[in-house]
């Protein structure tokens, strides 16, 4: 198997539960090459959101290895960007200092940062809002904010946890076009873009955003597909109206449901 | 509307419904032939304030001294237990039952303890009004720390950030709003301690006062007591409800 930014081994997990041992994810093994984007997709309960917090160290996997930028994962990554279903800004701190909480935490000086700072709000669109407080944003400004604060410290690995779950339909489709242009779809080699891990419900979302989509199945989590989604990049809005980009649709929506067994496109 | 014009809408019912108050009161006890010693006229309450025998300013004092130092001491101890208890599990499994159990006693019945202990003086009743009003901000300050949400945690972890500073950046200032909450409720404790402790012993002292009139069947005095009384506590939660708008805007409108 290649080596890629991400290499994961046989990773398992298994939890106490009050009714014993739970088995949330088994036999896991994926190689993820940098600048990929790859969505995970499966059903509630497939412990799509826990692999990506092994993959960050923040959860211990029981069996199995991970590695990432050919280091074994044992403990919290720094070199990582986050993005939770909730944006979880700072209610007391304006949307700028909450861009600058990673610098802060980190130990690093925030005022050599600002101006970045300020950059990513003006590319997400948040230039006049850097004062504003939390609330006085809508949900997808908010989320945009936390996106700008994963960003502030230039991580190569984004690590996206249904980032726009909870936004409605129209909002969601706007995100899904707006990330894309900051991950850099159209001026940025695909070698020197993010690694981007994105854990969504939505499989039309997991097309339109993905290089590769990774279907889960439940209870214990398990990898049932693995499919390449060669659609032309920069993806538009048009895009969601072709044949190809439906056929994928059902694709992956056979794999969910165990319909057919797609093979791995490792 | 201008500023003056939202302020008079907010106000008139408040100010109409107490000044309708004032006048049945009044008018009952000079029409009802209510006598003075059982139910004086707010005009006597008036004149015992400002024209009476009372010479009012030591008495104020002493009982706004006992206030403020009763809700200074537990503002400060109320915090430094809720810290302690949610920075360490060991700390607030020791802690923990031990101020359940003193916030249980009636607080009042330990007032003549105080006067054996203590003898008389303003600090026995500081320390009774704190004891009443610390238990609030313990577990306001408790809860406010631990009520953070488990992936602005993850964040912190993966920043690799010591514990003291989740705690200063993110910590303490999402108490804040919890802390400013129990604090309204310590001011009022804190002029109910410093009075009960006035009425158990004292030498000076506006429950001192109150003592002192059901003697004398002067109720007059007694009531413009109460005014001062009222005087001291609604500044003093006035003066909470300003801190909080200016420590902890962005809360505003949650309780």
């Amino acid at each position: 198997m290649a080596k890629g930014l991400i290499d994961l081994d046989r990773v398992g997990m298994t939890y106490q539960a009050a009714s014993g041992p739970v088995e949330a994810l088994a036999g896991i093994s994926a190689s993820i090459g940098a600048g990929e984007f790859v969505s995970l997709v499966g059903p509630s309960g497939c412990g799509k959101s826990t692999l990506l917090r092994i993959v960050a160290g923040l959860r211990p996997a029981t069996t199995g290895t991970i590695t990432v930028a050919g280091r074994t994962v044992t403990q919290p990554i720094p070199d990582i960007g986050m993005v939770f279903q909730a944006p979880i800004l700072l209610k007391w701190r304006s949307i700028l200092e909450n861009v600058l909480l990673p610098a802060e935490l980190a130990g690093k000086d925030p005022r050599s940062l600002r101006s970045r700072a300020g950059q990513l709000l003006d590319m997400a669109g948040l230039g006049g809002f850097g004062a504003k407080l939390p609330r006085e944003l809508s949900g997808g400004m908010q989320q945009r904010a936390a996106l700008c604060r994963a960003l502030l410290l230039d991580p190569p690995l984004l690590l996206m946890d249904e980032p726009f779950g909870a936004l409605d339909a129209m909002t969601r489709d706007d995100m899904a076009l707006e990330l894309l242009r900051i991950w850099g779809e159209q001026d940025v080699a695909r070698e020197a873009r993010k690694t981007v891990l994105f854990v969504t419900h939505s499989i039309p979302e997991a097309v339109f955003l993905s290089d590769r989509v990774i279907v889960m199945s439940a209870r214990p989590g398990r990898i049932a597909a693995d499919l390449r989604i060669d659609l032309p990049r920069p993806r538009t809005v048009e895009l969601r109206a072709t044949e190809a980009f439906g056929k994928l649709n059902l694709e992956i929506f056979r794999a969910l449901t165990g319909k057919t067994v797609v093979g791995a496109a490792l | 509307m201008t500023k003056f014009g939202a302020m008079a809408n907010r106000y008139w019912p408040t100010l109409a419904l107490f000044a309708f108050l004032l006048a049945s009161w009044q008018a009952a006890v000079t029409f009802g032939n209510i006598r003075e010693y059982l139910l004086p006229a707010p005009l006597s309450v008036w004149n015992a304030l400002w024209h009476g025998d009372t010479v009012w300013w030591p008495h104020l004092w002493t009982t706004t001294l006992e206030i403020i130092g009763a809700f200074l001491m537990a503002a400060v101890v109320g915090v430094a237990l809720g810290v302690a208890i949610a920075w360490s599990p060991i700390l607030a499994n020791a802690l923990v039952p031990f101020l359940v159990f003193v916030n249980t006693l009636p607080k009042v019945a330990i007032a003549p303890l105080f006067l054996i202990w203590m003898g008389y003086g303003i600090f026995p009743n500081m320390l009774m009004g704190a004891l009443i009003g610390f238990f609030p901000v313990v577990i306001n300050t408790a809860v406010g720390l631990s009520q953070v949400e488990p992936d602005m945690l993850d964040l912190g972890r993966v920043f690799n950030a010591p514990k003291w500073k989740i705690f200063v950046k993110i910590r303490i200032p999402n108490a804040l709003p919890y802390i400013l909450s129990a604090l309204k409720i310590t001011a009022t404790a804190a002029v109910v301690g410093a009075i009960v402790g006035e009425f158990v012993a004292s030498q000076r002292g506006l429950g001192y006062v109150i003592v002192t009139t059901q003697s004398s069947m002067n109720t007059s005095v007694a009531f413009a007591a109460l005014v001062w009384i009222s005087v001291v506590g609604l500044l003093l939660y006035g003066a909470v409800v300003l801190l909080a708008h200016l420590w902890a805007p962005w809360a505003e409108g949650v309780d």
